[in-house]
């Protein structure tokens, strides 16, 4: 049950975003959790609710988007199911040669804040930047 | 009325920056960090107790890390073989974390050492998810566990750079099938190599210490297609917020947060 670890992680981000944009409080956090990122959803909203009880995150929903698990062949380039149970063998050539593209994300996508807080204004926000390829 | 802020980081960005850190760290110190992970009682710490008495043999100075919940009972074990050994008490954690590791490394294991065999917490579901900062990751099960345990716990499997099939004095009264465990192992982890090891007759210890020196000297271990190569090296990449605030009040008034839609342009970069 690990859960309990991963959920402490995801409330430590969000109140440190949460701090940063001067909210006292988070209305949702949204995470990605690929099929085999090894975290059962259940177990992590449980955790979520029992982390959260007394923090600015108190109430806070925990909205999990599950990513399904793609494997790519590296000899034909076949994307692929790679499913339940597991099997990593491309499908089409018989090739062991592959790699997982998607499926194991345990990521943060977004915190929601109220629009109360003192940096809603346009262009109050802390700095920051964008950054490509996520996973 | 709510504003959206874009994170996109990673959960365990904070262990997997931390276990990066000391992977750095420990190879500026010519140390190679070997990560144990198995069920309860598969043999971890009997064949730790061969490998630390070979490898003192062979002259290579190395040193354990025993993580467990509770007890000291295998680093007493561990420490008749004369090597540095350290217990790590969990308390009650399913796992170690890079930031229990790094509370435990410094200033030991003393200059010299060259291998660190860390012992992870009887478990096969959580410590999959800790990177440690070890070079090598070798994932245990004894023959009397089921032939399809890696089909079941396709993480820890899966991310195996090295598998070990232990107890194997005893596979023919447990009635183990070899091919059946081949055949889960290729499942979840195409390539990967599987030693069968003995802490009674003592099978296998030697080769699974040659496997342990060769990535002492440099070479690279199998690399698992569950680790994908964009999910492993991008994931500490992305520890910086970036400003997304936006009222969203006008375009979904009573928005769920999670709703159908609720975050346009936020769809992730196609690859
Ligand atoms: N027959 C046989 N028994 C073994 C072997 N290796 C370990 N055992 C026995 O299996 C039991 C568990 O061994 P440990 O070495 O304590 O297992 P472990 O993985 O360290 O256990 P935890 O640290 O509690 O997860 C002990 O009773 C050992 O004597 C082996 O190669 N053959
Ligand atoms: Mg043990």
């Amino acid at each position: 049950m690990h859960e309990l670890s991963i959920a402490a992680a995801v409330v430590e981000s969000a109140q440190d975003t949460a701090r940063r944009h001067g909210a006292s409080s988070v209305e949702a956090v949204r995470l990605r959790v690929g099929e085999l990122s090894g975290v059962v959803a259940d177990a992590l909203r449980f955790s979520f609710e029992v982390v959260t009880e007394g923090t600015e995150l108190a109430g806070a929903e925990l909205v999990i988007e599950d990513v399904p698990a793609r494997a790519r062949c590296a000899a034909c380039a076949l994307e692929f199911a790679p499913g339940v149970p597991l099997r990593l063998w491309c499908p089409e050539c018989g090739e062991g040669a592959t790699e997982l593209v998607a499926g194991r994300e345990l990521e943060i996508v977004d915190v929601t804040l109220p629009l109360a807080g003192a940096s809603c204004d346009g262009g109050s926000a802390p700095q920051g930047e964008r950054q490509g390829g996520i996973v | 009325m709510c504003r959206v802020v874009d994170v996109r980081q990673a959960v365990l960005a904070r262990n997997d920056g931390l276990a990066a850190g000391l992977r750095r760290e420990l190879d500026g110190r010519g140390i190679t960090a070997v990560n144990l992970l198995s069920s309860p009682g598969s043999g971890k710490t009997a064949l730790l107790e061969l490998l630390l008495a070979r490898a003192a043999g062979r002259g290579v100075p190395a040193a354990a890390l025993t993580a467990d919940l509770a007890t000291e009972n295998d680093a007493r074990r561990l420490a008749r073989s004369g090597a540095p050994v350290k217990q790590v008490l969990t308390g009650g954690l399913c796992h170690l974390e890079a930031a229990q590791m790094r509370g435990h490394l410094e200033g030991w294991p003393p200059e010299g050492t060259r291998v660190l065999f860390v012992e992870n917490v009887g478990n096969l579901v959580c410590p999959a998810a800790y990177d440690l900062g070890e070079a090598l990751r070798v994932v245990l099960m004894s023959v009397t566990e089921g032939e399809d345990k890696p089909v079941k716990y396709p993480t820890a499997f899966g991310l195996a750079n090295l598998v070990v099939l232990s107890k194997t004095d005893i596979g023919g009264a447990a009635g183990f099938d070899g091919d059946a465990f081949a055949e889960s192992v290729e499942r979840v982890n195409p390539g990967v190599e599987v030693l069968h090891t003995s802490a009674r007759t003592g099978q296998g210890v030697d080769a699974l210490l040659d496997r342990v020196l060769a990535v002492c000297e440099g070479s690279r271990p199998h690399r698992p297609p569950l680790a994908g190569r964009h999910l492993r090296e991008h994931r500490h990449e992305h520890g910086h917020e970036h400003p997304r605030d936006h009222p969203r009040d006008h375009e979904h008034p009573h928005a769920h947060p999670g709703g159908p839609g609720a975050l346009p342009g936020a769809g992730l970069p196609a690859r």
